[in-house]
């Protein structure tokens, strides 16, 4: 078993172009699962290959345990991390019944005869396939297909195993079943995993921690609570959740806590982070933050969706139209669009700056 | 609405024009050919097959035919199989230039190839007195022997797997090598485990190619073998067709029925193995794969391009250096070097003279016709998905796998006598009529895949807007395959204006091609003349290949075999 250290991490894929990973810093610990989460184009798949080796870095290191697997002089080919990886088409060679294909990494460390016998038939128990060795990767469903590339990573017990967007090609329900499955996956090895996805639902449900990227670099680091209520920038309010963010005024500089601001002339008390500057200052309010009421800030309903139990009430505050809010109304007290409404802030957290 | 009424009138027609020339050039020789089988001379008959089958001399050909086809062909599945892996999988460097070299060995024409070898490796080797290592005068040329037949063979079709083995290598999804290596196998083991039995298919079905290319092959055989008595199917046809003229016509096309039983038969594996080569992969279109060489990129570049300096440069500049001298047999050396050989061929020999003039005409004839009759098929197969076409353009698909002797054959029995009141025998029209039959593949391939890359709505759309078919066609198809169009005529031209397997049996004195010319005068001992009009050849080669590079270097998928 074995931690993560990314070291200011580096990649450009020409000379002078933009940065696709830019001086990223991770420390993931032994055992962690920290998920990568960010929209298309913002380098998580190439920080994936990075750590995986299919990419050597322009700059920076990559850690294993131990080990540097990267750096200026080094570059430990991939065959020899010892990293597993779950990849997005799972990567099931067509050639290969699936025992074959589960056991090849067995095959490549020369583990033969019963033991290797066992220990595949072991690794497709674990996801719940056992008895299908002699099946084609073809004949399955895509969840048995990435249940039976799980069980490859599983059979090689890595130190490591990435996730490359695994759950993309997956219905609703599969994905629900195949969260199990890694949850499972990962008490039953204790492996430290680095899951890389677009979708925040996935990265909540499984991660310790999740690093929020866009455009190369790491936006911010924490656990998915912290990520919600307390984003670091206007990027991951806006990315995490859904959206919410308002002009303010701070009237005084911040000493942590609870703290007054000024929303389209209405006082409400929110939280920050010490030392933010008096002046403008942007205020994440989530839905579960704002309620109708009689009295407060000033908006107007834009639009109302039915969620299933309660409606999705999207508003706009007077004077800043651009921004959208969103709050939850009980069926029955759902505003006509276009009405003038009132919401009352119960808690909200300034960006800082 | 009149203009409707004559815009489906329009496609009626032009629909069955086409279908009547594709069957003219598709189905009518291989009929007219079985039927001269069965039929000799018109009166039913097995006598042609019972004397051919009799014969010892049917027997020695085919067998030999069979087994230089076999062991050229595991030669190509090698060299073409190393360098397809090595160019499709690895970070080697100057690819492009890499592929076009390599697609030379079968871009330059066989002949032309094989005087080359022979200018090298012979007693009177000009490069090999330049350094002394030139065999004693008197001894026999080495390549003078099935093992040179062999070798050359080899050389030439390797880049037919290259390049079918190449397309496949590119489809194969990165991923499954990024699981093998993730899993810990070396590129070696990565290479074995995955790379080659997925590719296997592919492999052999490009090796199939190979095959029937070796066995329909002219040029290699007959300047080699015919010297060293070593007969093979086309050669023999050749040679008793040139021998005992028309009147054993029933028996030649019965031998090259039996060859045209063995190209089928090398087919029909392609196209079995063509099917079965889906390597079906979840999920997003992956990354291609790429090795890093690492350590081992200098001397894998070293070992590439040292093979093609010694199979390409060092033979062309053997024949180079043949044309430079005044007299076969001179070393070559700057203070002898002469342009005399180029001037005489190109000024002063009437019948080399008449050939150039003539493989033009031919090919840019067949290149301009088959560009024009290729673009209306591919639509009618392709976008319109008209069975009939199809049908026709399978038909074409298939006859063009045909050596070109078995359709010189065909093209002797059909024109013999004159056709609707025509005489093209003894004319350069029936070696147009033949070229446009054997190289309409050639033109076609490219327009259709273009056609199926191009989404058919653009049509509906235009069929929407009111245009009608002719309107439809000239102004959104054909500027849209226009550049595909374009490389396949020029292929066509290419091809057509090197060719001499079919010349060399439908030529007649006035009527002569450059491949029939070098030919002769390389067998009648004229070296330095035969090594002249090569070393042109492969001039104009090398300079149509750049021309059709630069003028589709624009298009979104390449449509030229070269490109990389």
């Amino acid at each position: 078993m074995a931690g993560l250290i990314l070291d200011r991490l580096t990649k450009r894929f020409a000379a002078g172009a933009p940065a696709a990973v830019d001086a990223v810093s991770l420390d993931v610990a032994d055992g962690e699962f920290l998920a990568i989460l960010g929209p298309s184009g913002c380098g998580k798949t190439t920080l994936l290959r990075l750590v995986a080796g299919f990419e050597r870095p322009s700059g920076g290191a990559v850690r294993l345990g131990d080990r540097v697997v990267a750096d200026g002089r080094t570059h430990v080919p991939p065959e020899d991390r010892h990293v597993g990886i779950v990849f997005q088409s799972y990567a099931l060679w067509p050639h290969m019944s699936v025992g074959e294909n589960v056991g090849y990494p067995l095959r490549t460390r020369g583990i033969k005869g019963a033991e290797y016998r066992r220990q595949v038939a072991a690794a497709l128990d674990t996801v719940g396939l056992g008895g299908v060795e002699d099946r084609r990767p073809a004949s399955l469903s895509g969840g048995q297909r990435q249940r039976v590339a799980l069980a490859r990573c599983l059979a090689m017990s890595p130190d490591l195993v990435l996730l490359d967007e695994p759950l993309a090609n997956l219905d609703v329900h599969l994905k629900a079943s195949l969260l199990d499955e890694f949850q499972h996956f990962r008490a039953r090895t204790g492996a430290t995993m680095l899951y890389i996805t677009h979708d925040q639902s996935e990265a909540m449900a499984l991660a310790d921690r999740i690093a929020v990227m866009a455009h190369g670099r790491v936006e911010q680091l924490a656990d998915p609570e912290t990520l919600y209520r307390s984003p670091a920038t206007a990027f991951v309010a806006d990315f995490i959740g859904m959206g919410g963010i308002v002009e303010a005024v701070l009237p005084a500089a911040t000493a942590g806590g609870r703290t007054l601001v000024e929303i389209a002339g209405h006082h409400a008390l929110v939280r920050a982070a010490a030392g933010q500057p008096a002046g403008p200052a942007l205020v994440c309010l989530r839905p579960e933050d704002l309620a109708l009421a009689d009295d407060g800030l000033p908006a107007r309903c834009r639009r109302a969706q039915y969620q299933g139990g309660e409606w999705l009430v999207e508003l706009t505050v007077d004077g800043q139209e651009d921004r959208q809010l969103q709050l939850l109304a009980k069926p029955g007290a759902v505003p006509a669009p276009g009405a003038a409404v009132r919401l009352r802030i119960g808690d909200g957290w300034v960006i800082p700056r | 609405m009149p203009g409707r009424g004559r815009s489906v009138a329009a496609e009626r027609s032009l629909f069955w024009g086409l279908a009547a020339l594709l069957g003219l050039i598709a189905v009518v020789p291989v009929a007219r050919l079985m039927t001269e089988g069965v039929m000799p001379g018109g009166i039913p008959g097995l006598g042609p097959f019972r004397r051919v089958l009799a014969d010892p001399a049917t027997w020695v050909a085919l067998g030999q035919t069979l087994w230089v086809s076999l062991a050229a062909m595991v030669l190509s599945g090698l060299v073409g199989g190393a360098m397809a892996l090595i160019v499709a999988l690895t970070d080697l460097p100057a690819k492009r230039a890499l592929v076009f070299a390599f697609t030379m060995l079968l871009m330059v024409p066989s002949q032309v190839t094989t005087i080359a070898w022979i200018e090298l490796l012979g007693p009177s080797s000009a490069l090999l007195h330049l350094v002394g290592l030139a065999p004693v005068p008197g001894t026999r040329n080495p390549l003078y022997s099935a093992t040179g037949i062999t070798v050359l063979l080899g050389l030439e079709h390797a880049p037919l797997v290259f390049l079918g083995l190449r397309t496949a290598l590119r489809a194969l999804p990165g991923e499954l090598v990024e699981a093998a290596r993730a899993s810990g196998a070396r590129p070696a083991r990565v290479v074995r485990t995955v790379i080659v039995p997925l590719m296997g298919p592919s492999l052999i079905a490009g090796m199939a190619l190979a095959f029937v290319s070796n066995i329909g092959n002219f040029g290699t055989p007959a300047l080699l073998g015919i010297p060293a008595r070593f007969p093979m199917l086309t050669t023999l046809i050749y040679q008793r067709l040139s021998g005992f003229g028309p009147r054993v016509l029933a028996e030649v096309a019965v031998l090259s029925l039996l060859l045209g039983v063995l190209a089928v038969a090398g087919v029909l594996i392609e196209a079995w193995l063509a099917g079965r080569r889906d390597v079906r992969v979840d999920g997003a279109a992956a990354a291609p794969v790429r090795l890093p060489l690492g350590r081992w990129r200098w001397p894998v570049m070293l070992l590439v391009w040292g093979f093609l300096a010694t199979t390409l440069l060092v033979p062309l500049t053997a024949l180079l250096s043949t044309a430079l001298v005044a007299a076969y047999g001179q070393p070559f050396g700057l203070a002898t070097a002469t342009l005399e050989n180029f001037r005489f061929i190109l000024f002063g020999h009437p019948a080399a003279r008449r050939a150039v003039a003539n493989s033009l005409l031919l090919a840019l004839g067949a290149a301009v016709l088959l560009f024009l009759a290729a673009v209306p098929v591919a639509y009618f197969a392709v976008w319109r998905r008209r069975r009939l076409m199809r049908a026709l353009v399978l038909a074409t698909e298939l006859s063009y796998a045909l050596p070109g002797v078995v359709l010189a054959i065909a093209a002797i029995l059909i024109f013999i006598r004159p056709v609707l009141g025509f005489t093209l025998y003894n004319t350069l029209g029936i070696i147009l009529m033949a070229y446009l039959a054997r190289f309409f593949t050639l033109a076609h391939r490219p327009v259709a895949a273009a056609f199926r890359q191009l989404d058919i709505r653009l049509e509906e759309a235009a069929q929407m807007s009111g245009a009608g078919f002719v309107r439809r066609v000239l102004t959104v198809a054909l500027p849209l395959v226009a550049p595909a169009a374009a490389a396949g005529g020029l292929l066509v031209f290419l091809t057509a204006f090197n060719e001499l397997t079919v010349s060399a049996l439908l030529w007649s004195a006035g009527h002569e091609t450059l491949g029939v010319v070098v030919f002769s005068l390389e067998q009648g001992g004229d070296n330095t003349l035969a090594a002249a009009i090569a070393s042109l050849t492969i001039v104009a080669t090398v300079g149509l290949m750049a021309i059709a590079s630069f003028l589709t270097r624009n298009l979104a998928h390449p449509v030229l075999p070269w490109q990389a």
